[in-house]
């Protein structure tokens, strides 16, 4: 079920996802799949934080203070979170 | 003591390279860093919450046998988890000893897993019934391991006890009729097993399994088998080989960071994590800096004093010694430190080596030299020792052999080799630290 990312579509965190700030960032563990993955900065967090109360992906980064030119690394690390089904999309409003 | 027991998506964390924020941290090396200097809370965390076993394992490494009265109470337990909670510490691996002989077990796991604090326990198979398959079948927060020394009754039952293989294989049964995939096949890998771990592989693809390889380490009673039972030169570097090709689909918990000087990494994040991103809490509440290091030299405190756990994690000063740089020590000459870091502080502490040398199967020789050089035996003997049957000093153990007709013997004094036919032993011993779960890398 791992999805394709669309910065454009709108995003939200898996349910079974606890974050966990840390210095660098957070870790992020998924009880379904046990998986546990690094977010390597505190923006990072606060976008995948708000991606639920957003409209889009894009604008959850946007939210979270990343420019455009940070848009594509912060896609790629979304991409990422999405392939191994830590964030979803987002079905309805 | 390694400690990020994960997966493989490697880790290294730099290799990845895509910090998305400005802010973070452009080197490789970046995240290491950061948990070499600890976190705030364990990322995982190993709890052995009885030394009761119904095996008796010739190499656990928690010295497992008999209950110890001072025994975490159930409340206590559970005020345990109440700081993992705070702490969010997500999941933390459950061992022994042989945990679910305690009565409040299942009691506990429901309500670890009620306060979002996942459990992967570590087991002998023997009390895994269909019915309790099913049940843990229907949990998506708890996993199991089940632990397996030989692909051959022959060749576990000699370090597990007779009768254990069969145990084991017949909890898988059950796992896999009740539709649990997934769940871990956790190996020790000995001189003796090495040679079958495409076997290994097979069992656990036969019971939808994921196949877990770890470290034979010289902790607890094993470091009374541990001459006759580590793997030799040759063979590590055959285990190695394998590893690098079965990438993802073999868990080892980064046990095996020390082979990393023969050439490419193994995935897994490459760094002793011992009381910086992991520690073991025993089944009296002393909290040790690695599930491999029962030993007062690695003792931190206890989870029954005022600060609780979180206290000890945060404010021991042995970790924060741990936490602070290391200097190479006599490894920090060599072209391979950045690789293998100088290896395992337990291998070393409990073989008697100093722990800024070599680790003991150093795999460019340094430890063999290291080893040979050693003032007749330094090597400590593991704290606590809850073994059924008392065992004797390992001075004579450096002469025992696997054949030792003396291990058959209940009494004491015969060098406790490989006492090959005791009862099974136990524990799974092998904890890690984020074992099982899949260190996905890094985002960003």
């Amino acid at each position: 079920m791992a999805q394709t990312y669309d910065g454009t579509r709108p995003w939200v965190l898996d349910p079974q996802v606890s974050l966990r700030p840390e210095p660098f960032g957070a870790l992020a563990y998924h009880f379904g799949t046990r998986r546990l993955s690094f977010l390597k900065s505190r923006t990072l967090l606060e976008v995948v934080r708000s991606l639920g109360d957003q409209p889009t992906g894009d604008a959850a980064c946007a939210s979270a203070g990343v420019g455009d030119g940070e848009l594509p690394r912060y896609r790629t690390a979304l991409a990422t979170l999405a392939a191994t089904d830590m964030i979803r999309e987002r079905v309805g409003p | 003591m390694t400690v990020l027991d994960g997966t493989r998506p490697s880790p290294a964390p730099a290799a990845h390279g895509v910090p998305p924020a400005p802010a973070a941290p452009a080197r490789a090396s970046s995240l290491v860093a950061q948990f070499e200097r600890g976190l705030d809370a364990p990322i995982c965390l190993t709890w052995e919450l009885t030394y009761a076993c119904n095996l008796a394992c010739v190499h656990c490494l928690s010295s497992s046998g008999r209950r110890d009265p001072r025994e975490l109470t159930t409340d206590e337990c559970k005020a345990v988890i109440d700081e993992f909670e705070r702490m969010q510490i997500f999941y933390v691996n459950i061992g022994g000893g042989e945990p679910t002989v305690r009565r409040d077990f299942w009691e506990l796991v429901d309500y670890a897993t009620d306060h979002h604090v996942g459990v992967k326990f570590s087991t002998n198979g023997s009390r895994i019934t269909p019915g309790v398959a099913r049940r843990l079948a229907a949990s998506d927060y708890v996993d199991v391991q089940i632990s397996l020394d030989g692909a051959t009754a022959e060749v576990n039952d000699l370090v597990r006890g007779q009768g254990s293989y069969d145990t084991a294989l017949a909890a898988m049964g059950h796992l896999a009729d009740a539709g649990f995939t997934g769940f871990k096949l956790s190996v020790v890998v000995t001189r003796q097993n090495v040679a079958q771990l495409d076997d290994f592989k097979a069992l656990a693809d036969r019971f939808r399994a994921q196949l877990r390889l770890t470290r034979l380490r010289p902790s607890g009673r094993g470091v009374d088998v541990w001459d006759e039972l580590h793997p030799t030169a040759d063979q590590q570097r055959d285990l190695y080989h394998w590893l690098l090709d079965h990438g993802e689909d073999v868990l080892t918990g980064d046990s095996f960071f020390h082979l990393a000087a023969f050439g490419e990494a193994l995935p897994g994040l490459n760094l002793c994590g011992a009381g910086r991103v992991v520690c073991l809490i025993d089944p009296v509440g002393d909290v040790y800096a690695c599930p491999f290091a029962i030993h007062d030299e690695f003792l931190a405190g206890n989870v029954r004093a005022d600060g609780g756990f979180a206290g000890v994690w945060r404010d021991a000063p042995l970790f924060a010694e741990l936490r602070s740089p290391q200097s190479g020590g006599t490894c920090a000459s060599c072209a391979h430190f950045d690789s293998c870091r100088g290896g395992c502080m337990a291998a070393k502490f409990f073989t008697g080596l100093p722990l800024d040398g070599p680790d003991p199967e150093c795999v460019v020789g340094h430890g063999e030299a290291s080893l040979a050089g050693r003032n007749g035996d330094a090597r400590p003997a593991s704290s606590p020792d809850h073994s059924r049957r008392p065992r004797t000093s390992r001075t004579s153990t450096a002469t025992a052999t696997a054949t030792d007709t003396a291990a058959a013997t209940p009494t004491a004094t015969a060098p406790v080799p490989v006492s090959f036919t005791r009862t099974p032993p136990e524990r799974s011993c092998d904890e890690h630290p984020l074992a099982g779960s899949a260190l996905r890398r890094t985002v960003g």
